[in-house]
């Protein structure tokens, strides 16, 4: 049996999840996705719900248990340092936009 | 030691812990098995899990595993046996994912320690915290067009490990010595090539001001900090700018600045003012990293001879200095190189004509040791025909550049060129004596006390037999014939 440890931090305390349109705004943000104050408003209650039916699990007592990050008891499978792949400059470009020279071609992203 | 800044209010102590991110020397990239050599044509070093095509999914490299994992050792570090990758969620042109992955709550090694090197011969120990691994991103190229920036996505996957240190320390100096000592680690370990003008190894400096023995300040993040020179320069000027702001009554905000090489200044790096919600969890598509106990100590056992060990043994074994050691050590071959001169010579004499002879003119050419036109088994033949009078020192050195120009052997040069020392005391006397009644004035000077015309009988004799005659015999004989 593999060790199986947390990556999750440690729990706040336990608060029924409120969600209000400033959190929507944020989340939207970190996305990248353009909201209207209309849609954000209608987010709101939706991500709220979600966070309440995920909150349930909060009523079950884990002290002393750990996470499980795979039900399969499987190890990590590790490949050797052999040169295998690569070579696909035209199919790695095919579905870009805007390309040249065997460089992808995006906005300027630099200040 | 510039450690200490002094502000109008009094002084103020500069803290610095350092980001270095090394890419681990491997043929194929941390997830696929894509080349991940520099330099190659863009993107035809891509795979298309590198390209995070839809359903690809990463594989583990053991070689780099293993590779983390003997840095790990050599930086005195605990290795931990389980280790866990996560998602780091950011959006850059560069970075197909969507996401880094990365290590963050469990990192593959854990707390260690390394000594640098400061001026004066002292020693300085300096926490390590972590050194974890993860995906490099790709490389954005924002001068070639005016509107657009170009994207090569080679780079992208390729194993980095990140190494991070405790704010142990102290002004610019130290942080290039603990920069300078860490890559020459990593050089030795044969885990990261530490160029860092290919980008294969890349500092970020966390800078922060506070009154001497006082609370931490705020710090700043300085990126693009490429060269140990730049460092330096970045951390002076930083450390200015927050002395001045906080005495002109301002605060420091935590944010990540960008060192201008050209202005020779740092600057506010606006985008990153959002960025540092990663919101970090478990990589779904990778279990934990587990490893076994014996496979570490048998890593363990592999380690080279660190440069810290070998300077130590050399101060000893060798009875040379702090300074010449830490020279000859600074490169492992450099310290190859004089090990085979001295085996079975004097140690003194090897590292005299390894570091101020042989590095002197290969510096001059900026050669590298390994383009060295003269061997280790020819130096020392030279050495070996000084200490056995067959030359003198002073033509030992015309040898020398001979040899450096031809590669000849020196027992060769000397054959050729008819330098075998005259050790025969009656012909040297011959010559002593011609020029003796060839100069009666100044002999009769000498004889007077003009003590320092000894040279000049010295010179005369010298030129007469072509700077052939041994030094020590002309001496005694012109002592014993001026009295």
């Amino acid at each position: 049996m593999t060790t199986i440890i947390s990556c999750i931090p440690p729990a706040l305390p336990s608060t029924l999840p409120v969600m209000d349109t400033k959190t929507v705004k944020k989340v939207a943000s970190l996305a990248r996705l353009s909201m209207t104050d209309q849609e954000l408003e209608s987010y709101r209650p939706k991500l709220e719900n979600i966070l309440k039916f995920v909150e349930q699990l909060s009523e079950v007592n884990t002290d002393g248990v750990e996470p499980l990050s795979n039900v399969v008891d499987i190890a990590l499978t590790l490949r050797t340092d052999t040169l295998t792949d690569g070579d696909l400059q035209q199919k790695i470009l095919a579905n870009a936009p805007e390309s040249t020279e065997g460089f992808f071609v995006v906005p300027k992203v630099v200040e | 030691m510039a450690q200490i800044i002094k502000g109008r209010t009094g002084e103020w102590e500069i803290v610095i812990g350092m980001e270095v991110h090394a890419q681990v020397t491997a043929n194929t990239k941390l997830f696929s098995g894509a080349s991940a050599v520099f330099g190659a044509e863009p993107n035809s070093q891509v795979s298309m899990v590198d390209a995070a095509m839809p359903g690809m999914l990463p594989t583990l490299n053991a070689y780099c595993v293993e590779q983390a994992v003997r840095t790990g050792l050599g930086l005195n570090a605990e290795i931990h046996a389980t280790s866990v990758f996560e998602r780091k969620n950011y959006f850059y042109p560069d970075l197909p994912q969507g996401y880094q992955i990365s290590q963050y709550l469990h990192p593959i090694v854990g707390k260690g320690k390394i000594e640098i090197d400061l001026p004066q011969g002292d020693v300085k120990e300096i926490g390590i915290t972590r050194l974890h691994l993860e995906q490099d991103a790709g490389k954005s190229l924002h001068d070639q067009h005016p509107t657009k920036s170009f994207v090569d996505l080679n780079r992208s996957g390729c194993a980095l490990m990140e190494i991070v240190s405790e704010p142990d320390l102290r002004g610019a100096e130290e942080a290039a010595a603990y920069l300078s000592k860490l890559r020459m680690i990593l050089r030795y370990l044969g885990t990261c090539d530490g160029n860092m003008e290919e980008g294969s190894m890349r500092a970020d400096v966390n800078v922060s001001v506070r009154k001497p023995g006082g609370a931490l300040g705020t710090r700043c993040e300085i990126k693009n900090v490429n060269s140990v020179k730049a460092v330096q320069m970045a951390i002076d000027y930083e450390s200015r700018r927050q002395v001045d702001i906080i005495e002109d009554g301002g605060t420091i905000h935590q944010e990540t600045r960008l060192w201008d090489p050209t202005k020779g200044e740092t600057r506010s790096m606006r985008s990153k003012e959002d960025a540092h919600d990663y919101r970090y969890f478990p990589d779904p598509d990778l279990l934990p990293l587990v490893l076994d106990n014996a496979w570490i100590a048998s890593i363990k056992q592999t380690l080279p001879e660190l440069p810290d060990q070998k300077k130590h043994r050399f101060m000893q074994d060798y009875g040379l200095g702090a300074y010449d050691s830490g020279v000859l050590i600074a490169e492992r071959i450099r310290a190859d190189f004089f090990e085979s001169v001295a085996k079975g010579r004097d140690a003194k004499m090897a590292a005299n004509w390894v570091l101020n002879e042989l590095l002197g003119v290969l510096n001059k050419d900026g050669k590298n040791l390994d383009q060295s036109p003269i061997t280790a088994a020819q130096l020392g033949g030279l050495i070996d025909l000084i200490v056995d009078n067959t030359i003198s020192g002073k033509i030992a050195k015309d040898v020398f550049a001979d040899m450096y120009a031809t590669s000849k052997d020196a027992a060769k040069i000397v054959d050729e060129k008819g330098l075998k020392q005259v050790t025969d005391i009656g012909a040297i006397e011959k010559t002593v004596d011609q020029v003796i009644a060839a100069n009666p004035d100044n002999v009769a000077a000498y004889r007077g006390g003009k003590d320092k015309l000894f040279g000049f009988f010295v010179g005369q004799v010298m030129k007469e037999t072509g700077g052939k005659a041994n030094p020590e015999i002309v001496n005694q004989l012109l002592k014993d014939k001026l009295k």
